[in-house]
């Protein structure tokens, strides 16, 4: 599981987590909402300790992410994390940013990266595109290639940060089936997102996010249907708005 | 001396640029060619085989020059053709949707021209254009070689005299340096601030 | 015009004019390259927040910037020789150019590795790869193809400056053109010719550069 304490973060003056302390088990699906500025992304990067932390702990599998003796790069393959931005690798072909931790990190040889590839890309959907290179694909379709390379390396957590916030609306659908299917398939994630109806149907947990603090946390019916907070009900009531 | 033949050639090499970049821009592809023919050589052959051709040049024709002029005169098409080329980008690359709002707004081409191509254009190429003096300014010292007497060839003459290369490099070294280094500073922090 | 060109002179000097060709070439490839392999610490160092390395770098690199090349060919020809170290003009003029190359070069790497997004970093680090190997796997190969046309211009211009060498007695290309318009006061009809030589040799390492980055970049 993975197991966050009492964590502040900061960046210089600014204060971006106040004290975050959440639980995430194997096999739940707990999703993040808030307003921008919450901390959320922040959160889920330091998780796999691509950010520091000041103040706390975060515990992955009972490792501690900021111990020093600890390996990040062996703990990063137990996490797969995918970015607002995609951040596929220009320079590759699909199946090339797939295979390149496969090889590299993982050590296995070209014919069983390929393979492990392309079921991967197939699973997303983009088993067709094999051969492209992500220039010359779709927001969507580049955001399914950074997904299916995360989850090549087989990890035990999937961190998703906003996946579909940069995509074009018609674009996004296609992305949150994926999701559906992992969860379908039982993999443990901890999703930030704004997608409410999504957030409504995948989540075990839902955790509302405001200035750096987790205000209010909960199964999705009772955090949607019954805001105890002031602040989660402001927010829920600027979401209804900006759907009329 | 050697401070006037610069400034000329910046001066000058400006103008010509400018006027050049605005050619390539307005003109057709057949009056185009040879001033890109130009622009070309301009910038694949060496500035001291550039300014020996012209000297020489000079000669044959029957007008040797004074050192000070042909050099102002080389450096000046050196210049131009890299200000030129510059000026030219700098237009072209003005954003279509900044000119499609001016075209919105009801402005005719002529005014779309002047008051919205032509100020942007010029001003981002503004930091290029400072490294081009730059370049002029340590380029005067090229021009020293076809019988000028300015700085640097004051320091080899003193040299053969003196025996203390070391100092004089160093005095002539340094000048260079105190030139060049805050114009190119202040060409960086322009392009910082124009950043799009 | 009493004058009349006699372009012959030029024909008969075309061995000595080939040979001046050759070490020109020579030169510029050999500096580019030296330049490259050093400009990476270079780029390297500079890219840090403080240190002795990154003020060393700086120096080094806006020094090679901001003097004129004719004057660091000059500092090594003439300047070592008060430390009693004589070096001659072929030695003096690669020295330079090495040294102003490794200046210009660092650079455009800098620039470079600046123009790739911290992010694909991060990526590539959540995936598990170390640092050396998300540099050598994703960084690099981004900033080669950002950075190949610059460095193939910064080429072409060491190519044309190697000429300055001449002044100090290289016989490179300028320098032999230099000799025999001496001797045969052939001034103009000689380096309308090595111009041109330069052009073309310009004009063909352009070319070849568009066709290999065809080959190499397929993106």
């Amino acid at each position: 599981m993975i197991r966050v304490e009492k964590v502040h973060k900061s960046f210089g003056t600014l204060d971006v987590l106040k004290g975050v302390s959440i639980d995430v088990d194997k096999g739940e699906a707990v999703v993040l909402i808030g307003p921008s500025g919450s901390g959320k992304s922040t959160l889920l990067q330091c998780i796999n300790g691509l950010e520091p932390i000041q103040r706390g702990r975060i515990e992955v599998d009972g490792t501690d992410v900021f111990a020093p003796q600890t390996d990040l790069n062996v703990l990063r393959r137990r996490i797969g994390i995918v970015f607002q931005q995609y951040n596929v690798f220009p320079h590759l072909t699909a199946l090339g940013n797939v295979t390149l931790a496969l090889r590299k990190v993982l050590g296995k040889g070209r014919a069983e990266a390929e393979a492990v590839a392309m079921r991967q890309l197939e699973r997303v959907g983009l088993g067709d595109k094999s051969h492209c290179h992500p220039g010359t694909l779709s927001g969507g379709q580049q955001q399914r290639l950074a997904i299916a390379r995360a989850l090549a390396m087989e990890p035990g957590y999937m961190l998703l940060d906003e996946i579909t916030s940069a995509l074009d609306p018609e674009l996004v659908g296609e992305v949150l089936t994926v999701l559906r299917d992992l969860r379908a398939d039982g993999m443990t994630m901890l999703i930030v997102t704004h997608e409410m109806d999504f957030a409504r149907d995948v989540a075990d947990r839902l955790a509302f996010f405001d200035d750096g603090l987790i205000v209010e946390a909960g199964p999705p019916a009772e955090l949607f249907d019954s805001p105890k907070t002031e602040r989660l009900q402001l927010f829920l009531r600027r979401l209804t708005q900006q759907r009329t | 001396m050697t401070v006037l033949m610069t400034l000329a050639a910046c001066a000058i090499g400006t103008l010509l640029g400018v006027l050049a970049g605005l050619a390539k821009v307005a003109l057709g592809p057949t009056l185009r060619a040879p001033l890109d023919a130009a622009t070309d050589a301009l910038r694949s052959v060496p500035l001291l085989v550039q300014l020996t051709l012209l000297y020489a040049g000079l000669g044959i024709l029957g007008l040797p020059l004074n050192p000070f002029t042909a050099g102002a005169i080389g450096l000046s098409l050196y210049a131009a053709a890299y200000i030129g080329e510059i000026v030219r980008g700098g237009i072209l690359a003005v954003p279509i949707t900044l000119r499609k709002a001016a075209r919105g707004l009801g402005l005719t081409r002529r005014q779309e021209y002047v008051h919205v191509v032509l100020p942007v254009g010029l001003i981002s190429a503004l930091p290029a254009w400072i490294g081009v003096l730059v370049g002029v300014v340590k380029d005067s010292a090229i021009a020293a070689v076809i019988g000028y007497i300015e700085l640097l060839r004051t320091a080899q003459i003193i040299i053969t005299r003196t025996q203390e290369p070391v100092i004089v490099l160093l005095a002539a070294g340094v000048f260079y340096f105190v030139i060049c280094y805050p114009v190119s500073q202040l060409g960086a922090r322009l392009e910082a601030r124009f950043k799009l | 015009m009493k004058y009349d060109l006699r372009f012959w002179v030029v024909w008969e000097a075309a061995p000595d004019l080939l040979r001046g060709a050759q070490v020109t070439l020579l030169i510029a490839v050999a500096t580019m390259v030296g330049g490259l392999v050093l400009a990476f610490p270079l780029a390297i160092a500079r890219r840090r927040d403080h240190g002795l390395l990154r003020s060393g770098a700086a120096a080094w690199v806006e020094a090679a910037r901001n003097t004129p090349c004719l004057f660091q060919i000059y500092a090594f020809y003439f300047g070592l020789g008060a430390f009693g170290i004589f070096l001659d003009a072929w030695a003096a003029t690669s020295l330079a150019l090495l040294f102003n190359n490794a200046g210009y070069t660092a650079e455009i790497l800098r620039g470079g590795l600046a123009a790739v997004s911290p992010n694909q970093m991060k990526a590539a680090r959540s995936l598990g790869l170390t640092e050396r190997h998300a540099y050598l796997a994703v960084i690099v190969p981004q900033v080669l193809r950002i950075v190949y046309y610059p460095l193939t211009n910064q080429f072409i211009w060491s190519l044309l400056n190697s000429s300055l060498g001449a002044i100090v007695g290289l016989t490179d290309l300028s320098g032999v053109a230099m000799v025999y318009q001496s001797s045969t006061f052939r001034t103009f009809e000689f380096f309308l010719v090595i111009g041109a030589i330069y052009f073309l040799m310009a004009k063909g390492v352009l070319g070849l550069a568009r066709v290999s980055a065809w080959r190499l970049f397929r993106y």
